[in-house]
């Protein structure tokens, strides 16, 4: 098939599908017209419930925690994808990446992007952990929290340091908090069976004021596990990438 | 009745699906992925929007404010990290494909495999 033919065979089919589409959104009720009833039933109650007024947080970690384990697991899953799809191949070997002899050697970052992850890795940090800590009182929680806090070691390794990134995320602790981070969410869970209550039941005490840090019982804890467990993904996903970039093929030099 | 938010993702959806029938390099064909999977966060919360309503944290404001529905907010979380962790795996397929063939053109990778 050229190019050209695919081309029009997408064109018709895109416009049976717009005209299908469109002829569907008529039986829709209209942008800002929610019809419910889940989610006015659950702002309603939530508070009260959880104790947690993070409402979204509630829903992720306590309404469909269920959920959240598996698309936990699904991170988890392709962190581990990775190493095995990018696993050293016959034939490749690492190259030392601060020989500064070594022709291949990229230019070094310039001091703007220097000083702006100098200035930046110590606050992002703490944001991260504000946000994987803070899942319960607002817009906030640990996948957000997991990311920013894993963009601090980006940083690091943006401004030149590729050695110091290694050196801050070793993979074998790296894997390990990844590993502590997903059992223990799924822990949490088998916890609760073992009381005699239903999987990721949250049997900890809620605390009385709603929006406390200490308040709303396994979601705060779920939440900072899943922080841990997004920050360690993403560390492997990115330190996978960064390795490719150090690997020679024999025969290319 | 008003229904620009629901145009606007079908929209997307077809600039993304385009972009993967063109598509001459894999790098750009994953990107256009994110493009497509783009529309469903724009579906999704659109689906939830009540006109008037607050975010769903009832941290400072009283708890029977009206507010836009939490379910669809939770769903395009979950999407977003699905999304990353696809992203990633597929790039690395990428980068096993370029060393294996040496060519990230689709229409070459065909062809190699036949």
């Amino acid at each position: 098939m050229t190019p050209g033919q695919r081309r029009w065979i997408f064109l018709a089919a895109m416009a049976g599908l717009a005209a299908f589409y469109l002829w569907g959104l008529r039986g829709l009720p209209g942008f800002g017209n929610y019809p419910g009833p889940y989610g006015d039933i659950i702002n309603s109650i939530a508070v009260a419930q959880t104790k947690a007024t993070g409402v979204v947080s509630a829903v992720n970690f306590e309404y469909r925690g269920f959920d959240t384990v598996g698309e936990e697991f699904i991170l988890f899953v392709a962190a581990t994808g990775m190493a095995v799809v990018l696993r050293r191949l016959r034939g490749e070997r690492e190259r030392n990446p601060d020989d500064p002899t070594a022709d291949w050697a990229v230019p070094p970052a310039s001091d703007a992007v220097r000083l702006v992850a100098l200035i930046f890795t110590g606050p992002v940090v703490v944001m991260g952990w504000f946000l994987a800590s803070h899942a319960q009182t607002s817009p906030s929680g640990g996948f957000q929290g997991g990311v920013v806090l894993a963009t601090a070691f980006f940083l690091i390794y943006l401004s030149g340091q590729t050695l110091l990134f290694r050196r801050v995320s070793p993979v074998d602790l790296t894997e390990a908090v990844e590993a502590l981070g997903a059992g223990g969410f799924a822990a949490i869970g088998v916890s609760a069976v073992a009381m005699g209550l239903p999987y990721l039941k949250n049997y900890l005490p809620l605390g009385s004021t709603p929006g406390a840090v200490s308040s709303s019982g396994t979601i705060a804890l779920i939440s900072f596990f899943v922080g841990l467990e997004v920050a360690a993904a993403f560390i492997l996903i990115v330190g996978e990438m960064v390795d490719q970039t150090l690997l020679v093929r024999q025969g290319d030099r | 009745m008003h229904i620009v938010p629901f145009v606007v993702v079908v929209w997307i959806l077809a600039v993304g699906l385009y972009g993967i029938v063109t598509s001459r390099h894999l790098v750009h064909l994953i990107m256009c992925l994110i493009v497509v999977q783009s529309s469903t966060y724009v579906l999704l919360l659109g689906v939830g929007y009540k006109t008037g309503a607050v975010a769903p944290y009832f941290y400072d404001i009283p708890v029977h404010t009206p507010a836009v529905d939490p379910v669809v907010q939770a769903l395009a979380l979950t999407d977003v990290v699905v999304e990353g962790a696809v992203t990633a795996l597929l790039l690395a397929l990428a980068i096993q494909a370029q060393k294996r063939f040496g060519t990230l053109d689709p229409h070459e990778l065909v062809q190699l495999k036949g």
